[in-house]
C-alpha cells in the first residue's frame, strides 16, 4: 500500500512524443480550413455522429446519473492512484501477466521493441491505441526493422495513405470512397484492379487484405479502454472484429496503457460501458468488447505483457486544476460538438489529441511553454458545449481558461508557475497601461480624448482592418469599427453639465448609448 | 530509481495536496422488473436493429431450427460443452460428418477454423436493453477463438439467461474469466460514415432465443 507522500516534491516531468503543434493553431486553422474536402467531410460526420449520440443518450432515463457517477469514480482514481496502480500490478502480475513501467515515450518504445525481439519477430499486427500513437511507436519499430500492421479500417486507410488520423472515432473522415479506392488500388498488395469505391467492397478488401496476417502474426499490439485494479483485468471496446483478432490469435500480447485508465472495480464497468458506446460511435453498444485478465491456460495469447505509461500524464495530474482532464475515456463526443474542431478537423491541433480535450490535455501534459502548446488553450470560443457532452463531465473550459491564465504567466516577467523566466511582453505592457487608464476616471478621460485620432486611422470607410502589435491577432479574422467622435462619458458631461438638460436618462439614451456602443467594438459578434 | 519506483514517486508527489476520495453516487438504474417476453421483445428488437438474425424457439424446437439454419453451410464447429442432442436433427440429415468439435486435447487450429463455415455456441447472458451478449469462455461457449474466426456465428440465448439492463448482467459474470460481449455482427463506419456489417469478426450472426 502507497503512503502519503513525504519526499521532496519533484517538479514535473512533462510527456514527450506527438503531442505538440508545431506551429500556433492559427496559422494551422487557417491551412486546414482551405481544404475543402475535409470541411465537407467532417461537417458531415460530426452532424451525423452528434446527432446519433444524442438519439441514445436521450433513451437513457438516467444519463444524468451515470455521468455523475463516472466522474466521481474517476475523480477517486485520481486521488487513489498510487495505491489502485500496485494493486492492479498485483492481480494482473498474480494471473501471470508481465508489467513494464515507463517513464516517458521512448522507454515505452524501447520495452515495446524489445519484446517483440524476444520473440525473433519482425512484424506485428495492431490495434487502434491513441497511446501507442502518442508516442509514436509505429515510426519507432520502422526504424528498428520491425513493421507495424495497423488493421482498424480507417487506421489502415491512413497508414497506407502514409498520412495521419484526422479525428480519434473515425481517423480517416477527411478521405472519401473513391479516394480510398485510389489509396487502395495504389498500396494493397494483390488487390482486385476491378475495385469499386462502393464502402461494402472496400471493407470486404482490408478483410481480404489482413486476413492472412492475422492468421499468421506471432505478436500483436494493443491499447486499452479500462484497466481494473481489483482483479488486473484489461478491456478493448472495438467495432469491426480487428481488435478480437489481435487480442485472442497471436501467442504475444503487448498492450500499452497510460497509467489513468485504471478504474477501481469490476462494477464500475458497468457505468463506463453505458457511457463510453453512446458518447463515442453513438449506439447503444459497440459490436465487440473484449475482456482478459493475464493469461488464460489454453486460451488466447499465453505470452502477456502491458507497458503502464507515464509520459507526461504525472505532470498532469499535478496540476490540481487541470488534472480532471485525465478522466477523459477518448470518447471524442467533445469533438463532434465543437464549432472550432468542426471547421478546422484534426490535423490542425498537432497532436495526437485533438479538439477540446487535445487543446487541454497536450499542453497539460508537454508543458504549457512546449513548441506550439500555448496556442492550443485558445483554439476554443468556450461556448462550453463539450463540457455538456462530455460523458465523465470535464470541464474543459474552465481548464481552458485556466490554460491560458499559465500561457500568460509563464511569458510574464514574474514567473510562471509551470513557465521559465521571460521579458515583460506586449501583453504585460498593454495590461499595465489599461490597469492605469481604468484606475481613474481622470486618467481615463486623458485617454478618451485620443479617440478621434482613431477615427482618422480608420479613414473614409470608417473601419480599421489591421491593429499593430499583439493586438493584429484581433484584427486577423475581422475589422474593428473606428471609434466614435466622443466616448459615452464625454457625451454625458456634455448633456447634463447644463442646468436644464433633461433628467429622463432613458428618454436621451438612444444616439448617445449607440455612440458608446459602437465604440467599445470588442463586444461586436462577428460571422 | 526504477521506473517504477519513479513514476509512483512522481504520482505521489502530483498528488501532495491529498485530494478527497469523493464517494461515487450510484444513483443509476441497478435493476429492473421487465418480464421473460418483454425482455425477449426488446433484445430483438435491438439485435434485428444491429442486423442480425433473431430466431424465437420452445426449447424442443432448437434442433430442428439448427438444422434449418445449417442447411446451407458444409463443415461446422462445435464447443465440447455445447450439449450434443441440440444436433439431433441436423445429425439425422448428415449423420453429423459436417461437424467438427474444439475439444481439450483436440483443439481446432486457426485454420481449421478458418475452413469452417459456421460456429455454434451457447452464450453467458444478454443485455436487452442494449442488444448485448456476453460469452465467457465456458464449455458450451469454447474458447474466444471458435466463435471469432468462422464467418458466422450461431448463438443460442437462453431466456433466463437475459437481463434488462448492463448492471443486472455484470452481476452474474466473473470479471477474470475472458470474456466477449458481442453486439451484433462486426460493422465498420469508417469509410464516409456508411455502415458496413462484416469486415474481420464473423459476417453474419444468427441468435436463436430459448423459451422456457
Ligand atoms: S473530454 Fe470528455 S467528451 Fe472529450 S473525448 Fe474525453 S471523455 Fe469524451
Amino acid at each position: 500500500m502507497s503512503g502519503t507522500f513525504l519526499g521532496m516534491p519533484s517538479l514535473p516531468v512533462f510527456g514527450i512524443g506527438n503531442l505538440h503543434e508545431h506551429e500556433p493553431f492559427p496559422k494551422a486553422a487557417r491551412r486546414e480550413l482551405g481544404n475543402t474536402q475535409l470541411r465537407a467531410n467532417l461537417g458531415h460526420a460530426t452532424r451525423t455522429i452528434r446527432d446519433k449520440r444524442l438519439a441514445v443518450v436521450s433513451e437513457l432515463p438516467d444519463w444524468e446519473e451515470l455521468r455523475e457517477a463516472g466522474r466521481a469514480i474517476k475523480e477517486s482514481v485520481m486521488a487513489r492512484l498510487p495505491e489502485l496502480l500496485e494493486q492492479f500490478e498485483a492481480n494482473f502480475t498474480a494471473r501471470g501477466g508481465t508489467i513494464h513501467w515507463a517513464r516517458d515515450a521512448g522507454e515505452a518504445n524501447a520495452i515495446v521493441a524489445s519484446l517483440i525481439r524476444e520473440q525473433g519477430a519482425d512484424e506485428v499486427v495492431k490495434v487502434k491505441s491513441m497511446a501507442t500513437q502518442e508516442i509514436g511507436l509505429n515510426e519507432y519499430l520502422e526504424e528498428q526493422g520491425i513493421a507495424a500492421f495497423e488493421t482498424d479500417l480507417a487506421e489502415l486507410i491512413v497508414q497506407l495513405d502514409h498520412d495521419k488520423p484526422s479525428h480519434i472515432l473515425v481517423p480517416a473522415i477527411h478521405k472519401n470512397r473513391s479516394q480510398v479506392r485510389d489509396i487502395f488500388l495504389r498500396e494493397m498488395e494483390g488487390v482486385d484492379p476491378e475495385l469499386t469505391n462502393e464502402p461494402a467492397r472496400l471493407a470486404a478488401a482490408a478483410r481480404a487484405h489482413l486476413r492472412r496476417k492475422f492468421l499468421s502474426a506471432k505478436v500483436a499490439v494493443s491499447g486499452a479502454n479500462f484497466a481494473l485494479a481489483d482483479s488486473g483485468t484489461l478491456a478493448v471496446v472495438e467495432s469491426e472484429g480487428n481488435g478480437r483478432m489481435c487480442l485472442t490469435l497471436p501467442e504475444t500480447l503487448i498492450t500499452v496503457m497510460g497509467v489513468e485508465k485504471l478504474l477501481p472495480a469490476w462494477e464500475d464497468l458497468e457505468v463506463f460501458m453505458q457511457l463510453l458506446p453512446r458518447s463515442s460511435t453513438g449506439e447503444r453498444m459497440n459490436p465487440y468488447t473484449s475482456l482478459w485478465t493475464g493469461v488464460t491456460p489454453d486460451d488466447g495469447p499465453q505470452n502477456v505483457h502491458l507497458v503502464l505509461l507515464d509520459n507526461g500524464r504525472s505532470a498532469a495530474l499535478a496540476d490540481e486544476m487541470g488534472r480532471s482532464a485525465l478522466h477523459c475515456i477518448r470518447c471524442s463526443a467533445c469533438m463532434n460538438v465543437c464549432p472550432v474542431y468542426e471547421r478546422t478537423g484534426g490535423h490542425a491541433y498537432g497532436s495526437t489529441y485533438p479538439g477540446p480535450i487535445g487543446a487541454i490535455l497536450s499542453p497539460l501534459l508537454t508543458g504549457i511553454t512546449a513548441e506550439e502548446n500555448n496556442s492550443l488553450p485558445y483554439a476554443s470560443s468556450l461556448c462550453g458545449a463539450c463540457y455538456d457532452a462530455c460523458p465523465v463531465k470535464i470541464n474543459i473550459p474552465d481548464i481552458l481558461v485556466h490554460l491560458r491564465g499559465e500561457d500568460v504567466d509563464s511569458k510574464r516577467g514574474k514567473r510562471g508557475k509551470r513557465g521559465r523566466e521571460r521579458l515583460p511582453s506586449q501583453m504585460d505592457l498593454g495590461m499595465k497601461a489599461a490597469s492605469w487608464a481604468l484606475s481613474s476616471g481622470k486618467n481615463l478621460g486623458l485617454v478618451e480624448k485620443a479617440l478621434p485620432l482613431g477615427r482618422i486611422a480608420a479613414g473614409p470607410d470608417k473601419k480599421i482592418t489591421k491593429l499593430p502589435g499583439i493586438a493584429a491577432g484581433w484584427t486577423q479574422s475581422r475589422d474593428i469599427p473606428a471609434p466614435p467622435a466622443q466616448s459615452f462619458r464625454q457625451w454625458w458631461d456634455k448633456e447634463h453639465r447644463a442646468p436644464a438638460a433633461p433628467t429622463d436618462p432613458t428618454g436621451t439614451g438612444d444616439a448617445g448609448t449607440g455612440n458608446a456602443g459602437t465604440g467599445s467594438a470588442g463586444t461586436e459578434e462577428n460571422p | 530509481m526504477n521506473a517504477r519506483e519513479e513514476i509512483l514517486d512522481r504520482i505521489r508527489s502530483a498528488l501532495r495536496d491529498a485530494p478527497a476520495v469523493p464517494d461515487v453516487p450510484r444513483d443509476y438504474r441497478r435493476s429492473s422488473t421487465l418480464g421473460e417476453e418483454e425482455l425477449i421483445e426488446l433484445l430483438t428488437d435491438r439485435l434485428v436493429d444491429y442486423k442480425a438474425n433473431v430466431f424465437i424457439e420452445e426449447a424442443a424446437a432448437v434442433p430442428q431450427r439448427l438444422a434449418v439454419l445449417l442447411e446451407g453451410a458444409g463443415r461446422y464447429a462445435i464447443p465440447h460443452g455445447l450439449d450434443q442432442a441440440l444436433f439431433a436433427e441436423a445429425d439425422a440429415r448428415d449423420g453429423g460428418s459436417r461437424r467438427v468439435t474444439d475439444a481439450p486435447g483436440h483443439r481446432l487450429s486457426v485454420e481449421e477454423l478458418d475452413r469452417v463455415d459456421a460456429v455454434v455456441t451457447g452464450s453467458a447472458v444478454a443485455v436487452a436493453e442494449t442488444g448485448t451478449i456476453v460469452l465467457d469462455a465456458s464449455p458450451d461457449q469454447g474458447r474466444r477463438v471458435i466463435s471469432l474466426v468462422p464467418d458466422r456465428h450461431i448463438c443460442i440465448v437462453r431466456a433466463r439467461d437475459i437481463t434488462a439492463i448492463l448492471p443486472e448482467a455484470l452481476r452474474r459474470l466473473d470479471g477474470t474469466r475472458p470474456q466477449t460481449w458481442i453486439s451484433g455482427p462486426s460493422a465498420t463506419s469508417d469509410i464516409e460514415l456508411e455502415r458496413v456489417e462484416g469486415v474481420h469478426g464473423p459476417r453474419t450472426l444468427d441468435v436463436v432465443i430459448v423459451r422456457g
